[in-house]
């Protein structure tokens, strides 16, 4: 689609999402939000730039293929529970690595599965996207 | 139960396995070749870590882990026990043997779309609907082993293929919705989704009429998802029209994860006690084998054929739950363990066939035999396993289903059982008289399949058939497995100690 005042208002409405995705990732360490949101609104993003400068421009944006993105996503979801392996807990165990009386608890296994779960989200929602966009 | 030695591991290992290897194969999205890798070393490494987890589980009893040390009920507890660890093994080394055939089987392309991964995350969902001890978590791995497989079957995206799909999906989505709606009532009515919590808190609710009801929508929910009559017709639909080392793996897994839920429903947490369920599984399972003997006695397609072989081998599994004494529960898990091997290796043998003569029609196909009288042999071996004949692996467990059914007082279950072999046997043996032995009027066609790939195909497909085979002239261990498995199914308070601790 080629219009002005979409191109022109994207870059700053695409990094504005994202921003907000990934705050919402965090936030949903201990409030409503977390990977699953996040990752939909990062995809909305995409889409939205995709929708503005075409499907090679959202191809560029993401370096790699979005299938690989998603599988990033799979791998760092599905190894977080695997460190629980070294410390002796059952699989998935939750580890924090700051100490108790600092009050950021984002260094934990807990906040690499959400952003594993972003990550599979954003790949695949992009990937989906991109394929309808290019299919002719 | 704080901490996990390395051994407790092996509990979730298939599955993790499973995930990271599907994982890995999509990062490598553009290298088929580096998938293929990835997807032997993974179903691999899933066989081994099953294989050892199964000896543990017939060593030591059913094994737990409650996933991030959240102690049961209140966690999500992973619990194999010797059914559930023995699909996953069998789930495992069905994933080498097709991977090998796909190697064959699948183009270029094919890789290229995404096969492995796909391939990859179902055997994980199937692994992981084998493991877990919670009904939720049961659903979520439902849900994956259906995305994996709905990839899997439009890989290629012909006409045929999306119309296939379009009907697998909608009747896998109605019964996983059904099978969602049940379990919120569930949860609704005893407050937890542990299994073998659930299974202490049911017994103890007063309104049975609800706990009824829910027991009927978990039986159409999961009865669907197994291809048992009446809600089988999917199954031929659309299991034919992916490429052949597809069909394979879902003839052999998919619809034995319906059985499987059936089976641990309706012994854990609603336990059959000769009422009304009793009566209704008996002619399901009656209708089911009858149907499915019948429909693969007028198919001329090969591939539609053995579809239907596979849901009236669903039939006889049902046999073994509908009677639920352990005679007959064996002898269903036993044949549970048969048509997992020889469903998949029958959809191989014809995939073969299929290349060999250019056509899956037996109006069209003909002349296999002479062109090769080995592969016509493997095929022969594979018939007459699906019809059981003895002491082939087919014939056991129907003649623990007969006797149990007629000590039970039911001989017309013991009739259906009969009947349904011999309608098999007739199917099966018109294919091979028309596929096979008749002569080609026209020469056949000249494959264009290389020798190794050909060596790919064939392999995998002789060594499935022949320990389908051997299943049966070795019979023992099996039967003394599945009646091991059988006893734990109908004596659930070793697996809810298990789960649950000690105090419970």
């Amino acid at each position: 689609m080629s219009s002005l005042i979409l191109r022109t208002a994207v870059p700053l409405l695409v990094s504005l999402m994202v921003v907000f995705s990934i705050f919402v990732l965090f936030r949903g360490h201990n409030l409503p939000g977390g990977g699953f949101v996040g990752g939909l609104i990062a995809a909305s993003g995409l889409a939205v730039y995709m929708i503005a400068s075409g499907p090679a421009a959202v191809r560029r944006a993401l370096i790699i293929h979005p299938i690989g993105v998603a599988g990033i996503g799979i791998l760092a979801a599905a190894l977080s529970g695997v460190l629980a392996l070294f410390v002796g807990g059952p699989y998935l165990t939750g580890l924090w690595w700051l100490p108790d009386n600092i009050d950021i608890k984002i260094v934990a296994t807990p906040v690499i599965f959400d952003i594993g779960v972003y990550l599979t989200v954003v790949g695949s929602v992009a990937a989906i996207a991109l394929e309808l966009e290019e299919w002719r | 139960m704080n901490g996990a030695a390395l051994s407790d591991w092996l509990v979730v290992a298939p599955l993790v396995l499973g995930l990271v290897g599907s994982g890995l194969c999509a990062v490598f999205w553009w290298r088929p070749l580096a998938q293929t890798i990835i997807g032997f070393a993974t179903t691999i490494a899933m066989t081994v870590t099953a294989a050892m987890l199964f000896a543990r589980v017939l060593a030591g009893g059913p094994q737990v882990m409650a996933m991030g040390n959240w102690p049961a009920p209140f966690g999500i507890v992973f619990a194999a026990d010797t059914l559930g660890a023995g699909m996953a093994l069998l789930t495992a080394l069905v994933g080498v043997l097709t991977l090998i055939y796909s190697m064959g089987d699948q183009s270029e392309d094919f890789r290229r779309a995404g096969y492995t991964p796909l391939l990859l995350a179902m055997l994980a969902g199937v692994t992981g609907a084998f493991l877990t001890g919670d009904i939720f978590n049961l659903y979520v791995w439902f849900e994956v082993l259906l995305i994996g497989s709905f990839g899997l079957l439009v890989l290629g995206g012909r006409k045929d293929q999306l119309e296939g799909a379009l009907k697998y999906a909608v009747l896998n989505l109605l019964a996983t919705t059904i099978f969602l709606i049940a379990t919120g009532l569930l949860y609704g009515l005893v407050g937890t989704l542990n299994m073998a919590d659930i299974a202490v808190k049911v017994a103890a609710v007063e309104n049975r009429g609800l706990v009824n009801a829910i027991a009927a929508l978990y039986l159409m929910a999961f009865g669907m998802k197994a291809a048992a009559f009446p809600l089988f017709f999917w199954l031929p639909a659309s299991y034919h029209t992916p490429q052949p080392g597809v069909s394979a793996i879902f003839g052999g897994l998919l619809t034995k994860v319906g059985v499987y839920a059936l089976i641990r429903t309706f012994t854990l947490i609603f336990p059959l006690d000769g009422g009304i369920f009793n009566d209704l599984f008996m002619w399901i399972a009656a209708a089911t084998i009858l149907f499915g003997g019948m429909g693969a006695l007028v198919q001329t397609d090969l591939r539609r054929l053995v579809a239907f072989t596979v849901v009236g081998g669903i039939g006889y599994m049902l046999v073994g739950l509908a009677l639920t004494t352990h005679a007959a529960l064996s002898g269903g898990l036993f044949y549970m363990l048969h048509s997992v091997l020889i469903s998949t290796g029958l959809f191989m043998a014809v995939g073969v066939a299929g290349r060999i003569g250019g056509a899956f029609d037996t109006s069209v196909l003909a002349g296999i035999y002479r062109a090769t009288p080995a592969f016509a042999a493997i095929f022969l071996l594979g018939a007459f396993v699906v019809s059981g004949i003895p002491p082939l692996s087919g014939f056991w467990p129907k003649v623990v289903l007969v006797q149990a059914s007629i000590a039970a007082g039911q001989p017309w279950l013991a009739a259906a059982v009969l009947t349904g072999g011999f309608l098999t046997l007739l199917a099966v043996s018109k294919a091979f008289a028309l596929a096979f032995w008749r002569d080609s009027e026209a020469p056949l066609p000249v494959p264009e399949t290389s020798p190794r790939a050909f060596a790919s195909l064939m392999g995998p497909t002789a060594v499935i058939i022949v320990m389908a085979a051997m299943l049966g002239m070795f019979a023992e261990p099996a039967a003394r497995i599945a009646s091991a498995a059988a006893e734990e199914l109908l004596r659930p308070a070793a697996y809810v100690a298990a789960v649950l601790g000690d105090g419970a």
